[in-house]
């Protein structure tokens, strides 16, 4: 058994109205930035997994991803490993 | 008939539910969601609110309480059952409806009178309404812009899951796709919708449009009652 330690970032699909993101692009003005666009808000989550193995801890995250973390209508998520650093206990 | 109003940690409707529920003429009961089993309702009504703080996603951490599984077993039998904007999310984000309810596409909470046209009048939740009327019932919600892959849209259409639109004056409050403001499951004995009936159940709230739909529910549920088996005459 050991830590096996992820993150998963979700994102709103290509496509899908991004209503936080637009707001974000629209408030930039107001920070003398006007050289920005496709402004984007996702979501991070990390996260320790106990497990035998890394497949083992692997198929637990991915599996929280899809059921969970995101909703697949509307959000694509990516699992990477962290480094032992990125993410505390 | 007892109709179950599920209170989740952070619902905020559900007091006005069991009220209106109550007016539509069945037996209020509250249901608390770490309960694994119904109390007898035979229609269970998910609230407004923000449940678990809407943390993560409107609506997602609600679905994995324990009274999930057995509204599913419910619905599963046929029961009815009815979700009010944080309580649409919750069968959206359950897979008891389709559709998923994105940030408000004027990224405001909207919070207003909203019209809406029935699209069917052959449901449990909508036989009451007389043909031709539109009701008028308030939204107030962040999350409420209805959209769906083409695909799965397409078959939602299909087989008319749409039950009710945004109309004419007020319009669209949120961006819904095909200004759809609530939609049916497959077996038609599941709705979710964005505006509040419960809110809009007594002459004095301004409009009793919504207490038609609860009404229709409770007369529903009532009249699909199957016999007892060896119930006294």
């Amino acid at each position: 058994m050991g830590d096996h330690r992820y993150v998963v970032s979700v994102m709103p699909k290509d496509g899908i109205l991004d209503p936080q993101g637009r707001a974000v692009e629209l408030s930039l003005p107001h920070l003398g930035v006007d050289s920005v666009h496709g402004v984007r808000v996702g979501r991070r989550v990390e996260l320790v997994v106990d497990a035998d193995d890394e497949p083992a801890a692997r198929a637990i995250v991915e599996r929280l991803a899809g059921d969970l973390f995101a909703n697949p209508l509307i959000e694509s998520w990516r699992v990477e490993r962290a480094a032992p650093a990125e993410v505390a206990t | 008939m007892k109709a179950g109003v599920v209170v989740f940690p952070g619902s905020n409707c559900d007091r006005d539910a069991l009220h209106a529920i109550g007016l539509a003429g069945a037996e209020p009961v509250a249901l608390w969601h770490e309960d694994a089993d119904l109390h007898g309702a035979e229609i269970v009504i998910l609230p407004g609110g923000f449940a678990y703080g809407d943390y993560l996603r409107a609506g997602v951490l609600a679905r994995f309480s324990p009274i999930m599984g057995a509204i599913r077993d419910h619905a599963a039998r046929g029961g009815l059952v009815l979700g009010i904007c944080n309580g649409f999310q919750v069968l959206a984000e359950a897979g008891l409806v389709p559709g998923a309810l994105l940030r408000n596409a004027s990224m405001r909470f909207e919070h207003r009178w909203v019209r809406l046209t029935v699209e069917r009048r052959d449901t449990p939740f909508t036989n009451l309404v007389p043909p031709g009327m539109t009701l008028r019932l308030p939204v107030a919600h962040g999350e409420g812009c209805f959209t769906l892959p083409d695909r799965e849209m397409a078959t939602l259409e299909a087989r008319s899951g749409v039950l009710f639109r945004y109309a004419q004056p007020e319009g669209n409050p949120n961006g819904s796709e095909r200004d759809i403001a609530g939609v049916l499951n497959a077996r038609e004995n599941v709705c979710g919708l964005m505006p509040h009936p419960e809110r809009a159940s007594e002459e004095i709230l301004g409009s009793d449009d919504g207490l038609l739909l609860l009404r229709s529910l409770v007369e529903s549920a009532a009249a699909s009652r199957q016999p007892a088996v060896g119930a006294a005459a």
